[in-house]
């Protein structure tokens, strides 16, 4: 991952911390380097995978990825957070192209991803798929679980989520969390959040009729 | 109201597209023959509010035109976070269309009465709120609502006016009965047959609208004299809209009553006449206020 070690020190203005400090990272830039079907020139093609980043707390991962990957231009990874500046603590999709949702309160990205596939279902796109990345302390928010229910109930094939395990729930999630998700009805896969082939492996194992969640288990409670 | 809000969605959904409606139970029933012409688009996510608000965000950002629907507190209160993230936030646009407000419920308890719900959406920026006062109102303001693309609030109520006084959706104050001294009462939605009953006899202009925000302040400011005393009578929360009335106004001396619903949790059954009764909003209770505040 030092491809996003400069611009990772660009945005944090911290040159000691490596790229594995971010529990995020591997899975964004094999989703953005090898599954994801979007680009800066479809970022707004109705045929394009939806990535919505539902934890939306430290972006600075998000950032980086968007920036190599030509989404942002690089001199926006100085200053972050500033008035000036469109890169901001908790992303906001009016300001940054390649965003999808704006996020921050937990919770939301997954409901709002269920309604990005039936909206996308209901025009007849059935091509695109749906990735939401929540975190496995975000997985406390309730919202989580109605949309965990409904999504099986109705077989929402075209939605994936992806859950980033640094173990930093505060009551953990006994028998841990892809049982969650099965027990609704979706497919579940689980490794390891830093192995960019079983990341892969694990992002593209969806089945027909079901929704899927990819569980990605990273070092326990590092940083954003 | 919930009638001839079916009926309208039902045909919109046939004519449009891009029209979609989420529900979670509440008049599921109703929309049963508009779900089997369009089960992609009318989807009942089961008793889950807060998913179903965000489901209409999703629905919105893929280019829909989502309509929610289901009992005011459950939309407004209950997924007040999602109405305000996952549609406001976003810049995504969407039409709540919520039945129950205030005390229709009154024989079911406060769990199902939102008498603050109009003063929430009123947070927000840009929201179009309608308050139709009558089932023939409802039809035209949900279909302005269906063509256009801004966030409406649309709050429908069993509490009627014996007549539709106003079937177009342009927002403007429509008098009812003149007066000459340059002295105001706005009667909002469902609250102009009290309202008028109450003025007989006042010498004041008795104005309605069924659309409070935006607010029809040149309206207002035509009808009112040079220094008058304007009453606002609201079916929700009390002063909702003193500020835009205050703000319409706001370079002329005035004097202003806003009166609605009360704060308090009464912890009473009943029927709505009684909670009508118990917040000064039935006619003798209007009468007390409105003549004293316009003869003071």
């Amino acid at each position: 991952m030092t491809v996003l070690a400069s611009p990772l020190a660009r945005l944090t203005g911290d040159e000691k911390h490596s790229p594995s400090a971010y529990s995020t990272l591997d899975v964004l830039w094999v989703l953005y380097d090898r599954v994801l079907r979007v680009s800066p020139q479809t970022a707004d093609d109705p045929e394009r995978d939806y990535f919505l980043l539902s934890k939306g707390h430290g972006p600075a991962a998000f950032y980086a990825v968007l920036a190599e990957k030509g989404f942002i231009p690089d001199e926006w990874l100085d200053g972050m957070g500033r008035w000036d500046n469109p890169l901001g603590h908790h992303p906001d999709r009016l300001l940054v192209p390649g965003v999808e949702i704006s996020s921050g309160s937990l919770g939301h990205g997954l409901p709002l991803g269920v309604g990005v596939a039936l909206g996308l279902r209901a025009q007849g796109l059935t091509r695109p798929r749906v990735y939401v990345l929540v975190g496995d302390a975000e997985l406390d928010e309730g919202s989580n679980h109605e949309a965990i229910a409904y999504a099986g109930a109705i077989g929402l094939d075209s939605l994936t989520a992806v859950v980033i395990d640094n173990q930093s729930a505060t009551h953990g999630w006994r028998d841990g969390i892809a049982g969650r998700f099965t027990v609704n009805g979706w497919t579940a896969v689980t490794a390891d959040g830093r192995d960019h082939d079983r990341i892969e492996a694990g992002l593209r194992a969806h089945q027909p009729g079901r929704p899927h969640v990819f569980v990605a288990v990273t070092e326990q409670k590092w940083g954003a | 109201m919930r009638e001839a809000f079916v009926e309208t969605t039902t045909a919109l959904l046939a004519e449009d597209p891009r029209l979609s409606l989420v529900l979670a139970d509440i008049s599921a029933d109703a929309f049963v023959p508009a779900a089997r012409a369009h089960p992609d688009r009318v989807l009942n996510v089961g008793i889950r509010e807060q998913l179903m608000v965000s489901v209409a965000g999703g629905l919105a950002l893929t280019g829909l035109r989502p309509i929610v629907h289901s009992y005011a507190p459950f939309v407004v209160e209950r997924a007040w976070e999602q109405v305000k993230l996952d549609i406001d936030h976003q810049g995504v646009d969407a039409i709540l269309a919520t039945i129950g407000s205030s005390y229709d419920a009154s024989a079911s308890g406060r769990t199902h009465q939102a008498p603050g719900d109009v003063a929430l959406i009123d947070t927000l920026d840009g929201w179009t709120v309608r308050v139709p006062g009558h089932a023939d109102e409802v039809g035209p303001l949900l279909r302005a609502a269906a063509g256009d693309d801004s966030p409406v609030y649309l709050r429908m109520s069993t509490e009627t006016n014996t007549r539709a006084v106003d079937t177009a959706a342009d927002g403007r104050l429509t008098v009812v009965r003149p007066g000459s001294s340059g002295d105001v009462a706005v009667a909002v939605g469902p609250t102009l047959d009290a309202v008028f009953a109450a003025t007989e006899g006042l010498d004041v202009t008795v104005a309605y609208t069924h659309t409070p925000r935006p607010f029809d302040a040149a309206g207002l400011r035509s009808l009112a004299g040079a220094t008058p005393a304007v009453a606002i009578v609201e079916p929700y929360l009390a002063g909702t809209s003193a500020r835009v009335v205050a703000d319409a106004l706001r370079m002329r001396p005035h004097r202003l009553a806003a009166l609605g619903v009360g704060r308090a949790d009464l912890h009473r059954y009943g029927t709505p006449a009684d909670h009508a009764r118990a917040h000064g909003l039935d006619p003798a209770g209007l009468r007390r206020s409105l003549s004293a505040f316009f003869r003071p």
